[in-house]
C-alpha cells in the first residue's frame, strides 16, 4: 500500500516537502506546467463567462489544447495526441455545428447567463475552496517522479490496453456504435414527420457521421 | 513535479465547469461546461496514474486506460447531447434551457411561454 505509506509520510513531515523538493524552488517542468495551467484555466474561465457563443467554443479549443500540453508535460503522450484528435478535432467542431444549427446569435447575446448566476458562483467558489483545500492538504508533499522511461508512451499504453483492458475496450466500441445509431435516430425522426424542414434537418446526421 | 499542481488545476477546472453548467442558459454552452468537467477528471486520472506507475508495484496503467475510455464516452455523450439539443430546437424553436419548463412544478406562470412553444411546434 504505497499510497497509504506516502500519505502517512506526508503527515509525518509537516512543513518541509517530501524528498527535499520544495515549492519555492520549482523545476523547469513545474514552471512550464504552471504557466500552461494558468493559460488553460484562464481560457476555461473565459469559456464559461463570455457572452459571445462562438467565442466560447473557440476559447474551449485553447483550454483543451492547454490540457493536451499538460498531458505531454506529465509524459502521457498518447493521451495528449488523443486529446488533440478527439477534443480539438471533433468535439469542438461538433459544438460549432450545433451552435450554427441552433441559429445561435453571432454577436454579443445579453442573455447568455441565466438568472441563478450568483448562486452558481457561490456554489462553484465553495466547491473550489473545499476541493483545493483538501487536495493541497492531502498531496502537499507527494512528488511525481518524471525521470526515467515515459509512463504513457504509445507502446506502454497499447500494451496495457490490449493486455488488461480488452473487454472494456470492446464494450466501449459497442457503446460508440449505440451512440452513433442513437444520434442518427434522434436526428432522423423529425425529418420523417415534417417534410418542409428537410435541408436543416438532413444536415444534422451527416455532420455527426463526418465528425466521427 | 509536485502532485499538488495537477490536482489543484484539475479541481479548479472542475469548479469552472460547475459554474458553467449552473449559470449558462444555452444548452450547447452547458455541454461545453460538461466537457470542461470531464477534462478536469481526465487530468486527475493521468496525473495519479503517472505518480502511481512509479510509486506502486503494479497498476495496470488503469488511470490512462480509464482516461481513454472517458474520452470516448465523452465523444459519444457530446454526439447524443447535440442530437437532443437539435431535436429540441427543431420542435420548440429554442435551445434555451430556462424556457423548457414543461415538467416544472409550481405556480402557473408559464402560460404564454408554453402556448408560444406549441405555436412553434405547429409551424415547424
Amino acid at each position: 500500500m504505497s499510497p497509504a505509506a506516502a500519505a502517512t509520510a506526508a503527515h509525518a513531515t509537516t512543513a518541509a516537502a517530501g524528498n527535499g523538493h520544495g515549492f519555492l524552488s520549482p523545476t523547469g517542468v513545474e514552471i512550464a506546467f504552471l504557466l500552461v495551467g494558468l493559460v488553460t484555466l484562464g481560457a476555461a474561465l473565459v469559456t464559461v463567462t463570455t457572452r459571445q457563443l462562438v467565442h466560447a467554443a473557440l476559447w474551449l479549443v485553447v483550454a483543451l489544447g492547454g490540457l493536451a500540453v499538460e498531458y505531454l508535460l506529465l509524459t502521457a503522450e498518447f493521451i495528449a495526441w488523443v486529446q488533440v484528435l478527439i477534443y480539438v478535432g471533433s468535439v469542438v467542431v461538433l459544438l460549432l455545428f450545433g451552435l450554427m444549427l441552433t441559429r445561435a446569435p453571432i454577436g454579443r447575446s445579453p442573455d447568455a447567463d441565466s438568472g441563478n448566476r450568483w448562486a452558481a458562483l457561490v456554489v462553484a467558489a465553495a466547491a473550489a475552496g473545499a476541493l483545493v483545500w483538501v487536495v493541497v492538504d492531502a498531496f502537499r508533499t507527494t512528488w511525481i517522479d518524471l525521470d526515467g522511461p515515459a509512463a504513457g508512451t504509445t507502446r506502454v499504453t497499447g500494451q496495457s490496453l490490449f493486455q488488461n483492458w480488452v473487454l472494456p475496450f470492446e464494450a466501449l466500441s459497442v457503446l460508440l456504435l449505440a451512440a452513433l445509431v442513437g444520434a442518427i435516430v434522434l436526428s432522423r425522426k423529425a425529418t420523417a414527420e415534417t417534410t418542409p424542414d428537410t435541408p436543416a434537418a438532413a444536415g444534422a446526421p451527416g455532420d455527426k457521421e463526418g465528425a466521427r | 513535479m509536485h502532485l499538488a499542481y495537477p490536482a489543484v488545476l484539475s479541481s479548479l477546472l472542475f469548479c469552472t465547469g460547475v459554474y458553467g453548467v449552473l449559470a449558462r442558459r444555452n444548452a450547447i454552452l452547458v455541454l461545453m461546461s460538461v466537457e470542461l468537467m470531464l477534462n478536469a477528471v481526465n487530468l486527475n486520472l493521468v496525473a495519479f496514474d503517472v505518480w502511481l506507475s512509479r510509486a506502486a508495484e503494479e497498476t495496470l496503467h488503469s488511470g490512462q486506460a480509464l482516461t481513454l475510455f472517458t474520452i470516448a464516452i465523452a465523444a459519444a455523450e457530446i454526439g447524443i447531447g447535440l442530437a437532443i439539443v437539435l431535436a429540441v430546437h427543431r420542435n420548440r424553436g429554442t435551445a434555451d434551457i430556462d424556457k423548457l419548463r414543461d415538467t416544472a412544478e409550481g405556480p402557473e406562470t408559464e402560460r404564454p411561454d408554453s402556448s408560444a412553444a406549441e405555436k412553434a411546434e405547429a409551424t415547424a
